[in-house]
């Protein structure tokens, strides 16, 4: 047995590798899962943790902080590679482009990230003559506004003024005189452009009529009028108001109806297209019917 | 006898805990050195139902993730000599195999190899209850066993049923279901030195580990190192350890005998030690670089600087021949297996129809060992290695870690025990239920 009292290991003699009896416990502690990943993991998180929060605890700090991270945002944004200098406006004629400048107020340079894209088509297309816009930041720093214009189909007369309507029936713009876009078809009355489609189609209908028709009329918002010069006048039905045209415009080739002294041709009836006679057309009428009838007597 | 049955429970139940756990701690403490590895169970068969072999032996279903070794203090014949220094010695392979594994272990398989272990074969038969035979039949069967007087301060280690007997029929290894009248069973015994196995008990304990089982270290490293073939048709396992000799029997893959010789490889290096005149850690070096049993005319030649360490080293610059190392070492270890044979005759090894002799553990890596056995012993002797098991290190692979293997393999599978079995119902204690209704009646 070895001595009890005096255990003084002699010089060079080799160290016991045995572990005492609280160091075998201690690494038994250390090695079970629960302490082992609380040491581990816990408690340099607490630790970070409880450093960060002591030192944000203070008022300046924060602030400090938070210049600090604006400081770097911004300076990162205004780097010249993101920074926009010009916008290019295509697609459209000057007009437009001068109204889709101003309404998208930038202050040129900005930083692209100061752009919100979306929002601009958003303010683009709203403005009249554009159907579509695409908004998109080529390189080089160039703004670029992709415009699909709306196309005039008609010319809408509300009272004195003359508007330009495309085929959805928006108003594009605004128009001095009748002159100046001569090639449209005119549509009046009110809710004309409510049944623009209907009215291309009757357009479209008039074939060999077409140079004498001078526009079309919505009566009390439900059928249309065709005028046609020598104020003449063909009343469509609310139903199949093509169809009708199309049977007048058939009439007007085989019997040159519309060559004729009539003032209205009154198609609402379809079984019986009805005529009103001009004034000439009428005086002769009766002239003629007083001889027949005089000849008659 | 209950108390027993209560402790072997109990360690049964940790077991069953640790499996849970899916980690577990073997403990091998020799003579010479303390091996302890870490097993984790959580292979691809952990799901598997009760019936069917797993690949590779059902082992696949644990890993060794840690394993260390240490010198042995403290312990002499495989019993715990110093208990101090035993504990050192566990806590520094505990601990090392720890680090190792990265976890903590609290449950913890151990082997006794010395212990004076003792054998017998005990008998007894029952009437069937019922038509067929059920799980309790069997715990009756097993209690029914005749004790025989084990003599003071003697414990049950092992008691395992080898063998079941339904009227005319024998040789049943689960007679569950099967239809008869009278049961009998063989049972093999083993019992050691109650004192030997409390103090190994009580150094684990101080360790802050939990016991969940005990094995004897002849038989598992008889399971280790004995293969399928050996173990069915009948083998004897000689597991050369530092201290001790375990010697084990294996017939139908079931230990029918053990024993272990006091003698062992720490002898040899005693004996070297004294007739060299050398130091003890010298004589061991010795032993292990030029050791062995069967001398040649080389080795008159072989001169080996035995290099004593008297503190003279100018003039202390001894040699002796490989041949006289060998003239030392040989009647010892001649000695042992004679010892080994004696204990086998002893068991009626001969009337087996195999007698395959396998040489394990550390001693018996001496060179020329196996010409020296089979004389001895007879011709079939072989030297044995333990199975290789997953994750082991390749220094943990030799034949002197047979019983640390075993008892990995032993913690995987442990074979059916006395008290794996039901307790019979009639012989729960009554008495205090009776004393309990005489009370009642008495009181009102």
């Amino acid at each position: 047995m070895r001595p009890l009292i005096g255990q003084r290991e002699p010089q060079g003699m080799r160290h016991d590798p045995s572990p005492s009896k609280w160091q075998y416990r201690y690494e038994r502690w250390m090695l079970t899962p629960i302490y082992r990943r609380l040491i581990r993991t816990g408690l340099p998180v607490l630790m970070v943790s409880a450093l960060v929060g002591i030192y944000v605890m203070d008022g300046d700090r924060r602030q400090a902080i938070s210049d600090g991270y604006n400081d770097m945002v911004r300076s990162f944004q205004q780097r010249p590679e993101f920074m926009l200098s010009a916008m290019a406006v295509d697609g459209v004629d000057t007009e437009t482009a001068t109204a889709i400048r101003s309404v998208l107020n930038y202050n040129f340079p900005v930083s692209s990230f100061d752009l919100d894209l979306e929002e601009g088509r958003r303010r683009v297309e709203e403005v009249a003559v554009v159907e579509r816009a695409t908004l998109r930041i080529k390189p080089g720093g160039i703004l670029q506004v992709l415009v699909t214009p709306r196309v005039p189909v008609a010319m809408w007369r509300q009272g004195d003024a003359l508007h330009l309507v495309d085929a959805s029936g928006r108003v594009i713009a605004d128009v001095q005189s009748r002159g100046d876009r001569a090639e449209l078809p005119l549509i009046a009355g009110d809710g004309a452009k409510d049944a623009l489609t209907e009215a291309m189609s009757i357009f479209a209908a008039a074939g060999p009529v077409a140079p004498r028709v001078r526009g079309l009329v919505r009566m009390g918002e439900r059928r249309w009028d065709v005028v046609l010069d020598r104020d003449q006048r063909i009343l469509l039905p609310e139903t199949d108001a093509v169809t009708s045209f199309e049977r007048v415009v058939v009439m007007s080739q085989t019997q040159d109806l519309l060559e004729r002294d009539v003032a209205v041709v009154d198609m609402r009836n379809k079984d019986r297209p009805t005529l009103r006679l001009g004034e000439s057309g009428a005086a002769e009428m009766r002239r003629i019917n007083a001889d027949v009838s005089g000849a008659g007597n | 006898m209950k108390q027993l049955y209560e402790t072997q429970r109990a360690m049964r139940n940790m077991r069953k805990a640790a499996l849970q756990r899916g980690l577990i701690a073997i403990l091998d403490v020799g003579t010479s050195k303390v091996a302890c590895l870490v097993l984790r169970f959580d292979g691809p068969e952990r799901s598997r139902g009760e019936d069917g072999v797993g690949s590779l032996a059902g082992q696949s279903s644990f890993r060794v993730i840690g394993a260390a070794t240490t010198r042995s203090r403290g312990v002499r014949f495989g019993e715990v000599d110093a208990m101090q220094e035993t504990e050192r010695a566990i806590r520094t392979a505990v601990q090392a195999a720890q680090k190792m594994a990265g976890v903590r272990v609290d449950h913890v398989i151990a082997c006794l190899s010395g212990a004076r272990p003792r054998s017998y074969g005990l008998a007894g038969d029952v009437n069937v209850n019922g038509e067929v035979v059920s799980g309790e039949d069997i715990g009756r069967v097993l209690a029914a066993c005749d004790m025989p007087d084990l003599g003071e301060g003697r414990e049950v280690l092992h008691a395992q049923p080898i063998n079941f007997n339904l009227d005319h029929r024998t040789g049943m290894s689960d007679p569950r279901g099967h239809a008869g009248n009278v049961l009998s069973t063989d049972m093999h015994l083993l019992s050691v030195d109650a004192v030997a196995m409390q103090n190994l008990f009580q150094c684990i304990r101080r360790c802050d580990l939990e016991l969940a089982g005990i094995a004897s270290s002849a038989y598992v490293s008889g399971i280790s190192s004995l293969v399928e073939d050996e173990q069915e048709l009948g083998a004897a396992c000689i597991d050369m350890g530092g201290g001790s000799t375990g010697v084990s029997i294996f017939m139908k893959k079931h230990m029918i005998y053990a024993d272990s010789v006091r003698m062992g490889g720490d002898h040899v290096t005693q004996d070297i030690s004294m007739g060299l005149q050398v130091p003890h850690a010298i004589a061991e070096r010795i032993k292990t670089f030029y050791g062995g049993v069967v001398a040649t005319g080389m080795d008159d030649r072989e001169q080996i600087e035995i290099g004593g360490d008297t503190g003279d080293w100018e003039r202390d610059r001894r040699t002796v021949s490989r041949a006289e190392l060998i003239g030392i070492m040989r009647p010892r270890v001649e000695e042992i297996l004679e010892e080994a044979r004696a204990r086998l005759d002893a068991a009626g090894f001969e009337y087996l129809p195999s007698q395959q002799i396998v040489l394990t553990g550390g001693a018996s890596q001496i060179p020329g060992l196996d010409g020296l056995a089979s004389r001895i012993l007879g011709q079939q002797v072989r030297l044995g290695r333990p199975l290789r098991v997953q994750g082991l290190p390749q220094a943990a692979t030799g034949p002197a870690f047979a019983a640390a293997v075993g008892l990995t393999l032993f913690a995987a599978h442990p074979q059916d025990e006395w008290w794996d079995f039901e307790v019979p119902t009639e012989s729960y204690p009554s008495r205090s239920l009776k004393r309990a209704v005489k009370w009642f009646k008495d009181n009102w």
